[in-house]
């Protein structure tokens, strides 16, 4: 297991190399640079010396291969240097909206899943009644409506019924746990319903295929209690499947809420990376790219070891 | 004499059978219906069957694919696939009580307590992600609220009496560490965990090779007798159920259209049907005919079966009033029950003619001699590699799997090889090597005289005309998007055989009625043709190329036992009219027998003996040819009861990791220190008999 984890880890290195090549190039090959933006973007004049002397500082006049060089060497180093536009360190700038997305993210799982397990599993087992039916709707809504509607479903709501609505700033959860729960359990809940339908419907799917297996007659043919034909038997199987869909989903939660970030007025990493694509930052765009790319991966070496750990073929080859 | 043993044998079970019967039976099934809501249409898969099982008694229920047999067992256990399935009539009595009235938790209790079922599928029967102690020790803590320790002791017990050795080891392990017929052991195991009085055994052995199936069968037969736990055997082999059963029910199309004892049911059969399922399949005791009775024809559609006797459409001997009103099932003899109107002139033997002595047939060597070899093989290897688990981070260790090695052979124009061996041993890896679809890892292979060994896709394509192949799995080898005159069309275009349109037409007709197909199926997709159809299909489509050399990959083994006759036959025709030289690839001894005119036998990736067909299996020198001879069952009783107890024990080695010296010695009866330690060189031993065997 540690050998397989190891060997993991190993392999993502290539990957993570040509993510870095990729997004510095890109980047490079679209005109205009931070500089610009950041000086002529409100259609002022400024004149070609400042530009250029600005352009200096930030070390973007150098020849296209130095700068890469500096910036595989800052990788290598573990540093991603500073934000061309708010001239913090990136990780700092990375690290203050990565504690908000990563506890919607977590906060949305745990919502999807605790409610996607008995939703699916009662669509399947109760397939072709009206109890399906009411999941199927339920699933293909949340499918179908955007989450940042429904999350201002969900603010006119509170409004309407409470006349109360989640504070602007933010509070950490070890500042002020309530505060911070009561803040973001509405975001959670917004992307959290798009991803309990696609996790539902998987498990309904791949329980439905589940319960037609051999062993499953097996099991009933010893005399085993429904319930625990159920559970035991065919849920562990079942749920194989639905933990990719739950790892691919979570991945995506990280830096893919711009808008229901932008509804909740959450200062998090999607927010963060449509301003500093429309501010031509490199620096911080390379760094959230790098930061994904790792996040991505992680993910799905977690998701492969749960496998391993739920299925005895993987773990003994 | 050996009738005179025969008798002496059968009248012990006969006479406990009989003083089991004046008591009440454990399992009566009465007037049994069940029928499955389909989208198209309602199903009767079960249609009225009635019958007994007494305590300690091996009764069989033998039929054909979709004959109900399946679902009627399913039925008693209450276990069929809800809700399109339901028993809409009947009666279960299982000591007395209706197991059909039960409450769904009432029958749960008697699951796996009173009634266990063994399945078919060893490979899929069982939970991947349990590990084989959870599962035996399941029911024992469902059923008899045993501790943990108690479970372990009785787990260990219980594969011990199913003769697994290492058990504690294989507690831990999960089911895909296990073989297949390790696989159902443990599955007879997690059966009689309870102590059950009754086993439901479904298919046990029909995915197993011939020397598991015939520990298995072994096995099940003994712990019955011991442990006096009466068992349903539910299959379609006829010689499976020869050896093991004391009484056999016979169904047809939903109906049991015969019962009676072993003796009743293969020595003096009364349905038409059964005697001709019996004729219909090749046999290793009789002499080979030249030709497998079979019968013609499908079974019929059980949303809308036949008015009268639903085997008369099939049925040679059938009478007006057979077709206008359904016969039932009546005892002509004690115990001996036919529902055919003209059973009477079947006792009394006017009706069905005896099976004419079987002629000599033009034997292999005369075909040799006409000409050279149309394929020689000689010294073929092929080796995969395979990633070893558990290596290194950056070296991968490497295993190499020897799934052919050094094997030769040749083939005559207008001969048949027959090529035999249990799963594993490589004979289809030969198959697909001499197709040229792997790459021969050494050696060479001559087709008409042309080294073909180093040929590249591109220069082959010339010489695949005269060389084609049928699968053997009709469903998936067919593509289901084509019709079926786009399959069969598709090589003529591709060789440019066809000028247009309506040549092709007439060409791919042409081959459909030379596979006894009608013209019309061009129109049909496979789906809308049955399997015995399918497979004719796959054979119009090998010979649309007029080859001279046909792969024949386990041609009729997904087939049902009278589908399989016809099949035969026709590739019989065939050959006879075409001149076709086959390599017939089974693993089914007296199939091969049946067709080939040489047999080669193979055992972990070599051969282990070729000769005539005759000389093989009259006269077998290599100690696997006789052990497999001697596992395959025979479709007579008396046959079967004189047999020794097959001797050939333990399973195939791993082909990563195969024995030193002669690969078959950690299996053989007669090996020694030689044989564990050198590699046997193929001897000849007769002028068309070689073998691959020290002590031969």
């Amino acid at each position: 297991m540690l050998r397989y984890t190891l060997q993991r880890l190993l392999m993502t290195i290539p990957t993570l190399i040509g993510v870095a090549v990729l997004v510095f190039f890109m980047l490079r090959v679209v005109p205009g640079d931070v500089v610009e933006v950041k000086l002529r973007g409100d259609g002022g004049t400024v004149s070609q010396e400042v530009i250029d002397s600005e352009r200096k500082r930030l070390g973007l006049d150098k020849p296209l291969i130095y700068q890469f060089g500096d910036y595989m060497y800052g990788l290598a180093t573990l540093n991603l240097g500073t934000s061309m536009w708010t001239e913090r360190p990136v990780t700092e700038e990375i690290s203050l909206r990565l504690e908000l997305s990563l506890q919607v993210a977590i906060m949305a799982t745990i919502f999807a899943v605790l409610l996607a397990i008995p939703l699916g599993t009662t669509a399947a087992l109760m397939r072709g009644t009206w109890v399906d039916y009411v999941v199927r709707i339920v699933t293909i809504g949340g499918l179908s409506i955007p989450s940042f509607w429904f999350g201002m479903l969900i603010m006119m709501g509170l409004l309407y019924y409470w006349n109360w609505l989640p504070p602007i700033t933010f509070t950490p959860i070890y500042v002020d746990p309530i505060a911070n729960l009561t803040q973001l359990i509405w975001p959670a809940m917004a992307v959290g319903y798009r991803y309990c339908a696609v996790v539902a419907r998987m498990i309904r799917s791949s329980l439905l295929e589940v319960l037609n297996e051999d062993y499953i007659r097996t099991a009933r043919a010893k005399g085993v209690f429904e319930k625990i034909v159920i559970s035991r038997h065919a849920l562990r199987n079942a749920l194989l499947p639905a933990i990719t869909v739950i790892g691919i989903e979570f991945a995506f939660l990280i830096g893919g809420l711009v808008v229901t970030e932008q509804v909740f007025n959450l200062n998090g990493i999607g927010k963060l990376f449509v301003q500093s694509v429309s501010r031509s930052d490199f620096t911080l765009i390379q760094g959230m790219v790098m930061m994904l790319a790792v996040f991505y991966i992680f993910v799905n070496l977690v998701v492969d070891l749960l496998y391993a750990v739920f299925d005895p073929r993987i773990r003994y080859g | 004499m050996l009738d005179q043993q025969a008798t002496a044998r059968t009248a012990a079970p006969r006479d406990a059978a009989a003083a089991a019967s004046t008591a009440t039976p454990l399992l009566a099934v009465e007037d049994l219906h069940v029928q499955f809501d389909t989208s198209r249409g309602v199903v009767h898969a079960v249609d009225g069957i009635s019958y007994t099982v007494n305590r300690g008694e091996v009764v069989a229920i033998v039929g054909e694919s979709g004959c109900g047999k399946s679902v009627s067992s399913l039925a008693i256990m209450g276990l069929l696939a809800k809700p399109a399935g339901k028993v809409t009539k009947g009666r279960v009595l299982f000591e007395g009580r209706d197991l059909l009235k039960l409450s769904a938790d009432d029958m749960r209790a008697i699951r796996g307590r009173e009634i266990a079922m063994i399945f078919q599928e060893p490979m899929t029967s069982l939970n991947p992600v349990l590990s084989v102690g959870e599962q035996i020790k399941e029911p024992l803590f469902i059923h008899l609220k045993m501790t943990e320790q108690e479970a372990q002791a009785r787990a260990l017990e219980l594969l011990q009496l199913v003769g697994i050795t290492d058990g504690a080891r294989r507690l831990e392990q999960f089911p895909h560490q296990l073989s297949g017929g390790m696989r159902q052991r443990v599955m007879i195991a997690i059966g009689l965990a309870c102590n059950p009085k009754l086993i439901i055994a479904d298919e046990p052995t029909t995915a197993l090779d011939v020397t598991i199936q015939a520990q298995i069968l072994e096995l099940m037969k003994d712990l019955s007798r011991r442990l006096n736990i009466a068992l349903i055997i539910i299959t379609h082999n006829l010689g499976v159920v020869a050896r093991y059963a004391d009484r056999v029910n016979v169904m047809y199309a939903a109906h049991v259209i015969e019962n009676g004892t072993a003796d009743d049911i293969f020595l003096r059969p009364l349905h038409p049907y059964t005697i001709g399922l019996m004729r219909s399949v090749p046999r290793l005791d009789l002499p080979r005919g030249i030709k497998l009775e079979t019968i013609e024809g499908l079974p019929p559609d059980l949303r809308s079966p036949p008015l009268g006797c639903r085997f008369a459409p099939r049925c040679p001997y059938r009478l007006d009033a057979c077709i206008q009103a359904d016969t039932m099932l009546r005892d002509i003899a004690p115990g001996h029950g036919t529902a055919c109107i003209r059973a009477d002139e079947i006792v009394a033997g006017t009706l069905v003619q005896a099976l004419p002595p079987a002629k000599p047939v033009a034997t292999a060597a005369a075909k040799e001699a006409a000409a050279e070899p149309i394929l020689k093989v000689e010294g073929m290897r092929k080796y995969f590699t395979v990633p070893l688990s558990g290596s290194g981070v950056f070296s991968s260790k490497i295993a190499t799997v020897k799934a052919v090695d050094d094997v030769s052979f040749t083939i005559a124009p207008g001969e048949t090889l027959g090529l035999v061996g249990e799963s594993g041993c490589g004979k289809t890896t030969v198959g697909r090597t001499v197709l040229k679809l792997e790459e021969p890892t050494d050696g060479t292979i001559t087709y008409t005289g042309v080294d073909i060994t180093h040929r590249n896709a591109k220069q082959m394509r010339e010489l695949r005309r005269g060389i084609q192949v049928i699968f053997q799995d009709p469903y998936s080898s067919l593509n289901p998007r084509m019709t079926v005159g786009q399959i069969i069309g598709e090589p003529l275009r591709v060789y440019k055989l066809v000028k247009d349109k309506k040549e092709e037409e007439e060409r791919v007709a042409g081959l459909l009625r030379q596979v006894g197909l009608f013209d019309y199926m061009a129109e049909r997709y496979p789906h809308q043709l049955s399997g015995g159809q399918r497979q004719r299909v796959g054979i119009a489509r090998a010979l649309a190329l007029e080859p001279r050399f046909i792969v024949c990959d386990e041609p009729v083994s997904a087939l049902d036992v009278s589908i399989q006759g016809q099949i035969i036959n026709l590739l019989e025709d065939l050959q006879e009219r075409l001149n076709l030289s086959y390599l017939f690839i089974a693993h089914d001894l007296a199939v091969v027998r049946h067709i080939s005119d040489r047999v080669a036998v193979m055992y972990l990736g070599r051969i282990a003996e070729v000769a005539d067909r005759d000389d093989l299996y009259a006269d077998p020198k290599h100690p696997y040819t006789k052990a497999l001879l001697d596992a395959a069952p025979i479709p007579d009783p008396r046959v079967e009861r004189a047999r020794a107890p097959r001797a050939l024990k333990g399973e195939i080695p791993s082909p990563l990791n195969p024995p030193s010296g002669c690969v078959f010695h950690t299996r053989c009866p007669i090996a020694d220190e030689h044989c564990r330690r050198e590699i046997p060189q193929v001897r000849q031993i007769g002028p068309r008999h070689i073998v691959a065997c020290h002590k031969a």
